[in-house]
């Protein structure tokens, strides 16, 4: 998989996310509350579980084990050991294109 | 009476019912203060039977499938006569199990009962639990709803990051790299076959060694009775012991009743691999102190992978725990020490703090 729309960019307000089929795997998606697009890959890198987007904090959440991201994908608390891997994030026209950063 | 007396000399021409008779007649159990301990592993069997009954009704609707697993036990809880029932009893049962076995492992731990020559009978007994905590674990994906979904995400996980063979233990355990239909599958066979067959096993022995040596008494007990150059007060096993564990069970059935009658137990939501984790996620209680535990741990210890190391301790503590009978050297020679005792306190506190903790942050 290296390429997917994620979603209209109709469909996200912003400061807020949504989960999107990257393959097999779920991606979060994210429109900041100063309107870039942000997405990541959603498992947790501890224990796998797949993160939210929660638009009061405006950070990213592992309902499981509370770890925390900012909006660059860095850990702020909790036990997760690394970043949430990022994805690369294209809009064309009303269609936000995902695809594996090249950075990774 | 005479048709009576007439079948049971056709069976006993066919089988030799003297060595068992004549074991009932001499089968007795010693009388102390803490003799009703000796309900809890009878209380646990009973809970097993329950187990079985009520899993064979739900296997008749029940279906492993992701597509239809979720709506068949939906269907078993609103269209089958008595279905919720039956579900909820089977969901009651399995924590009253655990609860009862946790119980039934820390008495016999603290009674020290398993010193010589009881050690297999220990052994054989924390197998069971395993294979027992293994059931719950398995059970609770079943209904492929969205709290068991990351609840067995999240417990592959924890198993996928053994050193060596976690990456070959999590494809076994899902039938894959994710938790799919295929893992549903998976789990419903060790549910329904593969677990069943490992527990008969381990507990045909775990009964065959009690029979073989009987009930152990607090080394206190022994130690009393001892200096005091006396016999211990029995009990005949047959009808004596036995109808009072009747009664252990009918108080036990009573409670099952109670809670599966007045808080049937959830169904929860349907599954989706494609969404986040709900807030207030958590496994069953008698994972709680675990998933706690690693909740606290951070990223990284002193340079060391904070979720291997959790993994680690867990297998430490367990693997401590199976062979404890053979490092409690003093009890093995009807020594007191106060270091297994203060262990088993310790194991007591930590899983009751570290439950409470899971539960309410």
């Amino acid at each position: 998989m290296t390429a997917v729309t994620a979603a209209k960019v109709s469909d996200l307000k912003l400061n807020s996310g949504r989960i999107f089929k990257f393959g097999s795997r779920p991606g979060l998606l994210v429109r900041t509350s100063g309107g870039t697009w942000k997405a990541f890959l959603a498992a947790c890198p501890h224990l796998n579980c797949t993160v939210q987007y929660r638009s009061e904090t405006q950070q990213i959440w592992c309902a499981c084990h509370n770890g925390t991201f900012d909006l660059n994908g860095q850990v702020i608390s909790g036990p997760p050991p690394k970043p949430l891997e990022e994805f690369e994030v294209n809009v064309r026209g009303d269609e936000v294109i995902v695809s594996r950063s090249r950075r990774a | 009476m005479e048709t009576s007396g007439g079948l049971r000399r056709w069976f006993e021409e066919r089988f030799d019912f003297a060595p068992l008779r004549e074991f009932l007649e001499h089968k007795v159990v010693p009388v102390h203060s803490a003799t009703p301990l000796y309900y809890l592993g009878g209380i646990t069997l009973f809970l097993f039977f329950i187990q079985v009954c009520t899993g064979l009704l739900l296997l008749l609707y029940y279906r492993p499938t992701p597509d239809e697993a979720f709506e068949s036990v939906k269907y078993i809880m609103t269209r089958v006569p008595f279905g919720w029932l039956i579900r909820s009893i089977h969901s009651w049962s399995a924590n009253l199990m655990v609860f009862t076995a946790f119980l039934h492992m820390f008495s016999t731990y603290f009674l020290r009962a398993y010193r010589k020559p009881r050690e297999l009978t220990w052994m054989t007994g924390v197998v069971l639990l395993g294979l027992l905590l293994c059931f719950g674990f398995s059970g609770y994906l079943l209904p492929w709803n969205t709290l068991a979904f990351f609840a067995t995400k999240v417990g592959t996980e924890v198993a996928g990051s053994m050193p060596g063979i976690g990456h070959y233990l999590l494809l076994v355990l899902r039938g894959g790299e994710e938790v799919t239909g295929a893992t549903l599958t998976r789990f419903f066979a060790f549910h329904v076959a593969i677990l069943p067959a490992g527990l008969m096993l381990f507990l045909g022995l775990h009964l065959l060694l009690i029979q073989q040596f009987g009930m152990s008494m607090p080394l206190k007990v022994e130690r009393e009775l001892e200096q005091r150059g006396e016999k211990p007060r029995v009990l005949r096993f047959f009808p004596n012991f036995f109808l009072r564990e009747l009664m252990a069970w009918y108080a036990g059935l009573a409670v099952l009743g109670v809670l599966a009658a007045l808080y049937p137990w959830d169904l929860g939501t349907r599954a989706d691999p494609f969404a986040s984790a709900p807030a207030g996620i958590r496994p069953e209680w008698y994972f709680l102190a675990e998933f706690q535990t690693l909740k606290m741990i951070p990223g990284s210890v002193l340079g060391l992978n904070g979720e291997l190391l959790g993994v680690f301790a867990f297998s430490a503590a367990g693997l401590f725990w199976f062979v404890v009978p053979l490092l409690d050297r003093p009890s093995r020679e009807s020594r007191y020490s106060i270091v297994f005792p203060a262990i088993g306190v310790f194991a007591v506190a930590y899983l009751v703090s570290f439950s409470i903790l899971g539960y309410v942050k």
